[in-house]
């Protein structure tokens, strides 16, 4: 049985008016309450009605995370607030881009560990390559974990993008 | 020139939209980028201006002049300073909910950004403290604008709302907008699930140990939400705390009140709390004034709350059932309920209940020593009380002591002539809060019951009062000190009374006069009655310098970090506190 001091980690799924302001509201909700942001991205997905869709990976306990959630409904743009983790099933995707410089060995063995987690390469130079993975957070935090000792320079991530599984809309 | 006599200047539309959502006055200070509206304004009739001495008396005006109607609040103020002047306010006015629309001048948009002259970025500064604001950008959208600002203002939980005008925006002209043409996704839930409410009336009626818990948010919700609070109250004869947000929410003088609870509540009402086997929350925000430490927080009972803000529920205490709503809308549906299920307290159980809640009413809290040599704030507030109430006075307070003691004392009947500052707790809040009262109410007594400390905060409002002829009453309890933060040092600090005693205060009486006001002085008991008849004499406004005794503490009082249970009801109980008690990061100093 779960604790009421337990941290939950949550993805929630905010629809918000694509206007200025909308983002630093929504950042300034959590700085200002103290409340974790793990991951955050934001793009308009709906030009004609002119909506962004904000996806946010959060943690706390149930309360803290029913806070939140209610803090971000009162939010005057923000339309939808669903928490994707309790609501049924989801998937979720994050991508990055992973820069590995290096020779030899190391280079071969960098190339073999993307084909196995089905990244791509993106841009190639005699001594680096950078990769695109795409997967569940653990898995793009498992692929950059095996590229550090094979010369891991650089990371760039997207954060989540996450959407409920079945026919569905928000 | 017009490109078709429809097309307005941005000055012309404001003024409009703010008569057409029916604002009757506006607090306000002018300067560069508003001029164009003040010349608009200076043209017509329709809108009273009320030409504060600072901006942040606007705002607090115009939060006395929503609590007291009902409605809006209306601030207009210029870009820089005089929208930065306007922070304390704003934030008061979100922690309490008061309903505001504060418009404040801004650079050119095309400057915006460029540190310009008296540019400040106030829709970044104001994000946190209000509950939405707006940057407009073309004269097209100013009505619209405008117009969502209103209704976001006072719809479900209300607040203050900023919109900022760049000059160009004032100056250049667009399509005037009805309200009716408005289109906003903002809409609050108002009715309540009937379903939650058939369960809570249940609940009520199955209760043995009940009590009503109810605050601001009936207030807020209006008369009508009162009086329907009042009749569910005396039907079900249990007993009603109010917090000091929800005073005059429900009688004082009816029998089934026990008064304010929390930190400088009644013993009745907090032992009343902790012994409960129900609380009924009606618009009330589990504050940690009210509820002291919270892990022994009202331990057997369950909690029912009503509120129109879900992020109020299960903030601070978890509640057994929720039901969101307006309290109005939910009062009304839960009396339906009552009566059409025919539920009837369980009589033998509530007849112990109040023989045990009587018991400790015996001990009589607000109880203290009388002196007939030097005036106790206690007695000159009782006094005002009793030479006042046939005039049905509307009440304001600063902050501190003086204004506990209010609580305490005065017995407010009906809701809306009670202002006071709770959220934020602003000391220089209650002088332009009365003014904006008598702006609404003008042949009202309005008084401000006030300390001499917070009464300097915005005494430059005196002029403000002498101008617009607002016979305000200044009622300052002086007892020399920042007296709250005194009793802490005594009971908390070791009596070390740092910075806490100005060793320099106007002679007020002076002040008075220099104002163009009339000064009065008490000193002993016996004149008490004296200057309390001759300030409500004078159609004038007055300052009343009542000298108090310097060292009284305000009780009964839960001291920080503590339980219900555990408050301390008079100096003769020996009181030590660790200072600085915090609990799971919630500071209670
Ligand atoms: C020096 C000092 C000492 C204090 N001591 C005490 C004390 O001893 N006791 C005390 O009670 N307070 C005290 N306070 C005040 C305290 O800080 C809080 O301001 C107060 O307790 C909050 O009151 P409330 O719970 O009624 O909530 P409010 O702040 O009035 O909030 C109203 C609640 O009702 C909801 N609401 C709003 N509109 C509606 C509607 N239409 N329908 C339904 N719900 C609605 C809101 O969402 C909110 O949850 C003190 C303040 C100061 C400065
Ligand atoms: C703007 C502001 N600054 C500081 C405080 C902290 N504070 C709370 S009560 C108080 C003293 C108030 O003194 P006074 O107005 O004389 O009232 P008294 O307690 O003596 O009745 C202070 C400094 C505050 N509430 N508001
Ligand atoms: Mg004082």
């Amino acid at each position: 049985m779960s604790n009421e001091q337990d941290i939950e980690r949550h993805t929630i799924a905010v629809l918000v008016a694509n206007e200025a302001g909308v983002l630093a509201r929504v950042i300034g909700l959590f700085s200002g309450r103290g409340y974790n942001i793990e991951s955050l991205t934001v793009a308009e997905t709906d030009t004609k009605e002119n909506l962004s869709r904000i996806t946010i990976v959060t943690s706390g306990t149930k309360m803290i995370v029913e806070q939140i959630k209610n803090q971000l409904r009162r939010l005057v743009p923000i339309y939808k607030v669903a928490d994707l983790t309790t609501d049924g099933p989801h998937v979720s995707r994050e991508l990055a881009l992973v820069k590995v410089a290096g020779s030899g060995e190391k280079r071969v063995e960098s190339l073999r560990i993307a084909d196995i987690f089905r990244a791509n390469v993106i841009d190639s130079t005699n001594e680096s390559f950078v990769f695109e993975v795409v997967g569940a957070t653990e898995k793009v935090d498992a692929f950059i974990k095996l590229m550090e000792p094979l010369g891991l320079v650089d990371v760039s991530r997207t954060g989540v993008a996450a959407i409920a599984r079945g026919a569905n809309a928000l | 020139m017009a490109q078709h006599d429809t097309q307005m200047t941005g000055a012309e539309i404001l003024l409009k939209a703010l008569v057409d959502q029916g604002v009757e006055v506006i607090f306000g200070y002018p300067g560069g980028v508003v001029l164009p509206i003040y010349d608009e304004l200076f043209k017509q009739n329709r809108l009273r201006h009320i030409l504060v001495r600072h901006e942040q008396a606007a705002v607090h005006a115009a939060e006395g002049y929503a609590r007291s109607t009902g409605r809006v609040g209306c601030v207009l103020v210029t870009s820089g300073p005089g929208a930065t002047n306007t922070i304390t306010g704003l934030t008061d006015a979100l922690m309490d909910s008061v309903p505001l629309v504060c418009i404040t001048g801004q650079v050119p948009t095309n400057l915006i950004g460029n540190d310009a002259f008296q540019e400040a970025d106030i829709v970044g500064i104001t994000r946190p403290c209000t509950k939405h604001n707006y940057l407009v950008k073309k004269a097209d959208d100013l009505a619209r604008t405008v117009h969502e600002a209103f209704h976001v203002a006072k719809s479900g939980r209300p607040g203050p709302v900023v919109v900022d005008l760049p000059k160009d925006v004032i100056t250049g002209r667009g399509e005037y907008q009805p309200p009716s043409r408005m289109k906003t996704k903002y809409k609050p839930q108002v009715k309540g699930d009937l379903k939650a409410i058939e369960k809570a009336v249940e609940m009520i009626a199955a209760a043995k140990k009940p009590i009503f818990y109810v605050g601001g948010g009936v207030v807020n919700s209006g008369v009508a939400a009162c009086q329907l609070l009042t009749q569910l109250v005396r039907m079900t004869g249990y007993p009603c705390t109010q917090t000091l947000m929800g005073l005059g929410a429900f009688p004082a003088s009816d029998p089934l009140s026990v008064g304010m609870l929390g930190m400088h509540g009644t013993y009745e009402a907090n032992l009343a709390m902790h012994g409960s086997d129900l609380i009924i929350n009606v618009g009330a925000r589990f504050d940690d004034r009210i509820t002291g430490r919270l892990k022994d927080f009202a331990p057997t009972a369950k909690k029912i709350h009503i509120d129109i803000d879900p992020s109020s529920i299960n903030k601070n205490v978890m509640v057994d059932h929720a039901v969101v709503g307006d309290a109005a809308h939910i009062l009304e549906d839960m009396i339906k309920v009552w009566k059409a299920k025919q539920c009837r307290p369980h009589e033998k159980a509530l007849k112990e209940w109040w023989a045990t809640i009587e018991g400790w009413r015996g001990r009589n809290c607000l109880h203290y020593e009388n002196s007939n040599k030097i005036i106790k704030p206690q007695y000159a507030i009782q006094r005002l009380y009793e030479l006042t109430k046939y005039k049905n006075p509307y009440i304001t307070t600063e902050v501190g002591q003086h204004q506990m003691w209010t609580a305490q004392h005065f017995k407010f009947e009906q809701p809306c002539h009670w202002m006071t500052s709770g959220g934020l707790g602003t000391m220089g809040y209650g002088l332009p809060s009365a003014m904006g009262v008598q702006v609404a109410h003008p042949g009202a007594l309005v008084i401000d019951i006030a300390g001499e400390s917070s009464i300097q905060m915005n005494i430059q409002e005196m002029a403000t009062l002498c101008q617009h002829r607002l016979p305000v009453k200044v009622f300052i309890l002086n007892n020399q000190y920042m007296g709250m933060v005194r009793q802490w040092q005594e009971l908390i600090h070791g009596g070390r009374y740092s910075e806490s005693h100005m060793e320099h205060h106007p002679d007020f009486v002076k002040l008075a006069d220099a104002f163009g006001a009339v000064g009065l002085r008490a000193t002993k008991p016996s004149e008490v009655d004296d200057v309390i008849k001759e300030m409500i004499s004078v159609d004038r406004p007055v300052i009343v310098d009542v000298r108090t005794d310097a060292s009284e503490n305000c009780f009964p009082m839960i001291m920080p970090g503590m339980a219900h249970n555990e408050m301390v009801l008079g100096p003769e109980e020996n009181v030590k506190v660790e200072p600085g008690s915090d609990e799971g990061g919630m500071v209670l100093v």
